[in-house]
């Protein structure tokens, strides 16, 4: 191989660099280019699970955050067949839960939202599940709406990784699967969780929101009213540029 | 952070899911008040046992009935109709334990008796030969509260039902050969011989095994580990069984001598919940070759290899059989498939470099070890060495177990067997190929049909789109739910079929269910996604008119169904009246 390009990966024809241990996101995020993700923020240990990041590597399936990124890698990411993949997953999950974006807190600051937005997505397309999943109010600062959960498992690694604590965890099997708190009731006001964990504020979506505290924001300042998906997540991406593996 | 890494449960800390089986035999559910002290016992989170318990079907969180009956849903070794005859029989509805608490019923995946079929498990025994007398005389025992091992004993008797016999079947393992030829060579060797033999997995992947265990070998851990992958849980599949019931020696020689080759001193069998009636069996064998030496510190007298065997049993999760996700389970957690690389040869149980093989893979072996590659590599074809042991069932005259050379068509094993009117064949189970009679002439081998050993014969009367529709729903119920595609899209896909076997679907549902299955199989997270809808995408292009004629002529139908809607009303009014109906 071109010794040039020894640690160098292309992504939609443009060589990147990368450092050994890193995922195809981490050098992709590190390089300033977007690729869609949704259970991935840097500093965690990847997932895999959402799929929104799903690239081809020479027509073959691969999750950009968990797949290591060797080199003369050829990576197609923002092309209009893959767009159209994550648009349907978004749509998945949207029918997957209960997403009445209008009576939502996070609107407006909901990363499937902007999401949808971004991949121009027009309809939940397929026939709504609406599951009936408990909603836990007994902690005095936050709410658990798993109705909106995505089981992107964000909390559970913000709170075992970051907050050295162990406050959610994912249960149950295929479309049973939902956020658990692990206290001795099961509820979040039993479990540890506090104001300044990590795990209280991490969900991309509106399933775990801070109580006592409505439209503090108004609509049209928030977030990604603000900003696109893309430009949130690469400016978040570049503060925190550390890898989990280094 | 403060997570444990996980540890090997050992003597004096049981494992959780024999910790569970034991309390659901013992309250026929798992209570909530045995979740806190059972997770202090085993120093393990609370919400770890709690996920468990919700992943596994076995475990319940409300109590079952004092008989609690499973009919199998498998379209080979499965009956609804039975079930439902049986429900009216005992007076419960499906799912629903009967208010005095004697009886509950419901239905189950594939239990691998579809050689012996209809079957059902009755807490944990299996009946075969269903039929409606049988049930009537089962309806009269539960009703006069008779224990189950008080039971006619014919209702239990499992056949082996071995049809033809080739290279594992005929000649018996004298018990210790592989072994003692296995320990007389350097582990390399005999890694060697195992590449020679081009042996490659029998649970459905086809990785060479030779090249398995050597990547093991090398591969650096502060402890080695065999796992045999018994969960056994493609429908149709029952080669394991036979495997476990009558060549269990041939097993667990084939676990010793994987052990020794890759210097490991541990191997766990891991068994699928509905085959726990074999425990007892598989544990005496075990003792017996404790005392034969074949077992324990000191093998076949000499003092530096030792090796364990431990039963862990499943409860009821088909994922489990996918390797990382039966990893996953060993270390106590739910079976959700790990992200790879790494590969369990490096980082597998516990972290550490591990070789999982399927049963028939591990028989195989011991086999090669006494008797040599040149003996194995005879048969079969140039990619496909050695025979492969198929479980014939469905519409066929003799079913049972078929052992084949590789490259074998499949139009003559369907002679072999009977199957005269065969019109499709599900190759390797629902994951696998539905192939229609256009293709019997291909091979079974892996360069062609590759095939764990499921064979279900489908007959001109079948309905195909049922058959689909049930290995759709198959997928939609043991999907784990880790990733998109597969956790949203099997019950889609499922919603989709429905549709159109209910006379409701468009030209246009068919053909975003189309698109859906592509997106499924090309974007799921393992291989359960990634074959779920391998039934639909074979059906639409091997068999388009099943589908074709139950299409309605129209451009859009919603998937809501408004008088379907209005059937609690009716009930409640005592209604069936045309009024009562829309249209
Ligand atoms: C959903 C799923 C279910 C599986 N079930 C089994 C099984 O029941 N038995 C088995 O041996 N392999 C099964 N496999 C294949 C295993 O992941 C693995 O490839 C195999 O155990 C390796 O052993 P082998 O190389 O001896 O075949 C399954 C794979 C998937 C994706
Ligand atoms: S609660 Fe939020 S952060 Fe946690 S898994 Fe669900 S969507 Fe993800
Ligand atoms: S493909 Fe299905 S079974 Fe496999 S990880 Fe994804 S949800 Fe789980
Ligand atoms: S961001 Fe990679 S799978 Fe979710």
């Amino acid at each position: 191989m071109n010794p040039a390009l020894a640690n160098t990966l292309t992504i939609d024809g443009q060589v990147i660099p990368f450092t050994q241990g890193q995922t195809i996101m981490d050098a992709a995020l590190a390089a300033g280019i977007y690729i869609p993700h949704l259970c991935h923020k840097p500093g965690l240990t990847p997932h895999g699970s959402c799929k929104l990041c799903t690239v081809d590597i020479e027509g073959r399936n691969v999750s950009a955050c968990t797949y290591p990124a060797s080199a003369g890698m050829q990576v197609a990411n923002n092309t209009p067949a893959l767009n159209e993949v994550r648009k349907t997953l978004i749509q998945m999950l949207f029918v997957e839960g209960n997403h009445l974006c209008p009576t939502c807190d996070k609107t407006g600051d909901c990363t499937l939202q902007a999401l949808g937005y971004h991949l121009g997505m027009l309809d939940g397309h397929f026939p709504p599940f609406y599951p009936l999943r408990e909603v836990d109010a007994s902690h005095p600062d936050f709410i658990l709406d798993r109705d909106r959960c995505i089981m992107c498992a964000l909390c559970v690694r913000a709170s075992q990784e970051v907050d050295g604590k162990n406050v959610f965890a994912l249960s149950g099997r295929g479309a049973n699967n939902h956020v658990i708190v692990n206290s001795p009731s099961g509820k979040l006001g039993d479990s540890d969780l506090t104001q300044d964990d990590l795990a209280a504020h991490i969900c991309p979506v509106g399933a775990i929101l801070p109580k006592n505290q409505g439209h503090e924001v108004p609509i049209g300042r928030r977030t990604f009213d603000l900003h696109t998906v893309a430009e949130s997540d690469l400016a978040v991406a570049l503060m925190k540029t550390e890898h989990h593996d280094d | 952070m403060n997570v444990k890494k996980p540890e090997a449960p050992s003597s004096n800390r049981p494992h959780l899911l024999a910790c569970l089986h034991q309390l659901q035999h013992q309250f026929r559910h798992i209570p909530v008040n045995q979740i806190a002290p059972l997770a202090q016992t085993l120093e393990l989170p609370i919400a770890q046992v709690q996920s468990v318990i919700d992943f596994y079907s076995f475990f319940t969180r409300t109590p079952r009935g004092h008989y609690h009956l499973l009919f199998s849903n498998c379209t080979s070794c499965g009956d609804l109709q039975l079930m439902r005859e049986l429900c009216a029989l005992l007076k419960v509805q499906q799912g629903i334990t009967r208010t005095d608490g004697l009886v509950s019923i419901d239905e189950t995946a594939c239990i691998g008796m579809c050689d012996q079929g209809p079957a059902l498990l009755v807490n944990d025994q299996v009946i075969t030969h269903l039929s409606s007398e049988r049930l009537h005389a089962i309806a009269h025992l539960i009703e006069a509260h008779t224990p189950v091992d008080d039971w006619p004993s014919d209702y239990f008797v499992i056949q082996s039902n071995i049809r033809r016999t080739g290279l594992l079947l005929q000649t018996p393992l004298a018990q210790g050969a592989g072994l003692t030829a296995a320990l007389a060579q350097e582990s390399e060797a005999l890694i060697h011989t195992i590449k020679q033999s081009g042996l490659r997995g029998r649970g459905g992947a086809g990785f060479t095994t030779g090249l398995k265990w050597e990547f093991c070998r090398q591969a650096q851990g502060t402890a080695h580990y065999v796992v045999c992958n018994a969960d056994e849980g493609e429908p149709g599949t029952f080669k394991d069984r036979i495997l476990l019931s009558d060549h269990a020696h041939e097993l667990f020689e084939g676990m010793t001598v994987a052990g020794y080759a890759i210097g490991a001193h541990q191997g766990y069998l891991y068994l699928r919940g509905e085959y726990r009636y074999l425990v007892p069996h598989l544990e005496s064998i075990l003792a017996e070759r404790h005392e034969q030496h074949l077992l324990g510190q000191t093998i076949l007298g000499q003092g530096d290899f030792h090796f364990e065997i431990e039963i862990i049993v499943g409860a009821g999760a088909y994922i489990c059989g996918e390797e990382s996700a039966l990893l996953e389970s060993l270390e106590q957690k739910r079976g959700v498939p790990r992200v790879r690389p790494p590969f369990p040869v490096t980082h597998g149980y516990l972290e550490q470099p591990t070789v999982v093989n399927n049963v028939e893979t591990l028989v195989a072996a011991a086999h090669i070890a006494a008797q040599g590659a040149a003996w194995f590599k005879a048969q079969g074809t140039e990619k496909s060495a050695g025979s492969k042991l198929l479980s014939i069932s469905g519409d066929c005259k003799t079913a049972g177990i078929y052992e084949y050379p590789f490259g074998v068509t499949l139009q003559h094993v369907l002679d072999d067997c009977g199957a005269i009117d065969a019109e499709a064949v599900q190759v390797g189970g629902p994951s696998g190929t539905l192939v229609s009679k256009a293709d019997f002439a291909r091979t079974l081998a892996f360069e062609d049909l590759a095939t764990g050993g499921s064979i279900m014969i489908y007959g001109a009367h079948q309905d195909l789109l049922k058959v689909v529709r049930n290995f759709t729903h198959f997928f939609a119920h043991e999907s784990c739910g880790f990733c998109t595609p597969c956790r949203v899209g099997t019950p889609l896909l499922r919603k989709y079929l429905d549709k159109i076997a209910a006379g409701h679907g468009t030209a246009y549902d068919r053909e975003e269910m189309a698109r859906l299955a592509k997106l499924v199989k090309k974007r799921s997270h393992c291989g359960l996604g990634q074959t779920a809808a391998n039934p639909i995408l074979d059906l639409l292009q091997h068999f388009p008119e099943v589908c074709e004629k139950r299409l309605m002529l129209k451009d859009y139908e919603p998937f809501f169904d408004l008088d379907a809607a209005l059937e609690t009303t009716r009930q409640l009014s005592h209604r069936n009246d045309a009024e009562a109906h829309l249209a």
